[in-house]
């Protein structure tokens, strides 16, 4: 049976048909990670063992009607989802050998359908990162061009499932980290609203912003996904009950109906690249022809988002990463004589250039006399770009803005300026920062690298996006 | 520009050690990022409130119990995490100077 290109959907049917088991599926994409992950470096653990008996009990399930969409489904996350007594590494050499105790929330709604883990995905470390770069385990590779990045910090995962190693991947997006990679991997990928998914178990980067999603071929891989994973958890305070209200109006959504907004800040910004903006506009376009209503918007604070964006995700991962001080966790320095010296060695020793460059920025941010300056005026700026949603959420349905700047860029290209790196997240960081959701998916290529259509939603509306998504893969 | 002086202050509040080669290179860069991000002073921010969490939630409260978490293997096994640990107790590098 051929299987190139095979999606979540025709997978499920192909099991329940009884035309492929779990485990040949699964056995299959063991054999295309063995294959290809030498040269991509898109997983960092692989599960075989485990993998294939989870698939056994899932052809069990299958064999007694007991599927559901992702029984049987293999899937890559990403290594900074706790997965039961595997190692998590988080991209970082300070927990190389960390071996997680418990299982994240979303992991054990994934197993509860009997998903089938493949194995853990590469990142930039702790997700600080734009590029897959900053893992301390090498970077990813683009399957489109492999002297590319596959962007990030979701890269692994964008890279695995673009290059058919698994039929769909978690990922976490804290400014970006899911759409972007899914855009210069030509996939799909979805940050959902703050609220919507549980991050118990996730390693926390900046936490009033972080969020699992999921990533597949398609908008309704995505859409199958995230089903599994989404809702409310008692051990996320931050997850929303009974969240998703707009999902009856949207079935009788047409394309006619639709309202589309079209922010003049991103289709305007200086580092647009010209070719992406034809691109994008064309999908646009294509819409208009199909009926919808194109709308010229304005978010009028969009020029703050990145600067406030890189205030409050530094200050909180500084916050956060605090707890690796070679007590409770992975290495401690061999070198350290006292307790202070354990404290400064081991961060000294173990992290990365960026994630020091973060928690330095961070500390500063919130030190004595600099905490209105920064950290209170980004989250005042945050309001005020939280306020440009909602207006523009009174006018349109949906907003369309390119995912990237540009398409994916060569390896070593940006990690020399930190400054050139934070600006490929300028269209991505908004959604972030103001809750809402986004989706990225695949608009068209440029020399054969892929370009993304960026679809943010308002807060929940995580339906509507796979709609509009859907209409424009399907019909298109 | 930030001074030498104050990348070292900020490294050690951040409990990372850097070597003189680093103070310099990190004092150019943090320095440039922090020119960025201060164009955040020309925002008009008079009268607005920070975000305090996006979606508006507030006080989540849950019951104080056993929620099951945790058995006495799981409970080891995160200790055991530690790099240093005996007897199901973390080691620590001694804390205060004894006599």
């Amino acid at each position: 049976m051929d299987l190139k290109n095979l999606t979540i959907e025709k997978a499920h049917e192909l099991l329940s048909n009884g035309k492929i088991s779990a485990v040949e599926l699964t056995s299959h994409y063991l054999g295309q990670i063995d294959s290809k992950n030498k040269e991509l470096n898109a997983f960092l653990s692989v599960h075989a063992e485990k993998a294939l008996s989870c698939a056994k009990e899932a052809d069990v399930k299958i064999k007694n009607d007991q599927a559901s969409y992702l029984t049987g489904i293999p899937l890559a996350i990403k290594d900074n989802i706790l997965v039961k007594n595997e190692v998590c590494t988080a991209g970082s050499k300070i927990l190389e050998n960390y071996k997680a105790s418990y299982n994240a929330t979303v992991i054990e709604r994934l197993n509860r359908e009997n998903a089938v883990i493949l194995g853990k995905t590469n990142l930039d470390e702790f997700a600080i990162g734009s590029s897959t770069e900053n893992s301390a385990f090498g970077v990813t590779k683009n399957p489109h061009d492999t002297e590319r990045v596959a962007g990030g910090t979701s890269g692994g995962s964008a890279a695995a499932v673009a290059a058919d190693m698994c039929l769909g991947a978690l990922g976490t997006d804290t400014g970006g980290s899911i759409r972007q990679p899914a855009s210069f991997c030509g996939v799909v990928g979805l940050k959902p609203t703050y609220g919507a998914v549980s991050r118990f178990g996730a390693i926390a980067s900046g936490s009033s912003l972080d969020q699992i999603g999921p990533m597949a071929k398609t908008v309704k891989d995505v859409a199958l996904i995230y089903e599994t994973i989404s809702g409310h958890d008692p051990l996320d305070s931050t997850t929303v009950p009974n969240n998703s209200k707009l999902l009856d109006r949207v079935e009788e959504i047409n394309i006619a109906d639709l309202r589309i907004g079209i922010p003049k800040e991103y289709f305007e910004a200086k580092g647009l690249n010209a070719e992406v903006k034809e691109i994008v506009m064309k999908a646009v376009k294509w819409f208009e022809s199909q009926g919808a209503t194109i709308k010229e918007i304005s978010l009028p604070n969009t020029e703050y988002s990145l600067p406030a964006y890189y205030i409050i995700q530094p200050a909180e991962c500084s916050a956060n990463l605090a707890r690796y001080d070679g007590i409770r966790y992975g290495q401690r320095s061999k070198d350290a004589k006292d307790l202070l010296e354990t404290y400064l060695k081991t961060k000294g020793e173990f992290l990365g250039a960026e994630t020091q460059r973060r928690i330095m920025i961070g500390t500063y941010a919130l030190s004595s006399g600099y905490y209105d300056a920064y950290y209170s005026q980004a989250q005042k700026v945050r309001t005020l770009i939280k306020k440009d949603f909602m207006e523009a959420f009174e006018d349109v349905d949906v907003i369309f803005t390119p995912t990237s700047p540009s398409t994916a860029f060569k390896i070593g290209e940006k990690t020399a300026d930190p400054l050139e790196m934070y600006a490929a997240d300028i269209f991505t960081v908004t959604a972030n920062l103001a809750g809402v959701c986004g989706l990225s998916l695949n608009c068209g290529k440029i020399n054969n690298l892929p370009v993304g259509l960026q679809i943010l939603g308002p807060w929940f509306a995580e339906s509507l996006l796979f709609k509009v998504g859907e209409f424009y893969e399907q019909l298109r | 520009m930030i001074s030498k002086e104050e990348v070292k202050k900020i490294a050690n509040l951040a409990r990372i050690e850097i070597s003189d080669s680093q103070i310099e290179k990190y004092q150019a860069e943090l320095s440039a990022i922090l020119d960025f991000v201060g164009q955040l002073s020309k925002a008009n921010t008079k009268g607005i409130e920070p975000i305090r969490q996006i979606t508006g939630l507030e006080s989540i409260f849950k019951k104080d119990e056993d929620r099951g978490l945790l058995d006495q293997e799981n409970g080891n096994s995160l200790v055991n995490q530690a790099p240093e640990h005996k007897d199901g107790f973390v080691v620590v590098p001694e804390v205060l100077k004894g006599k």
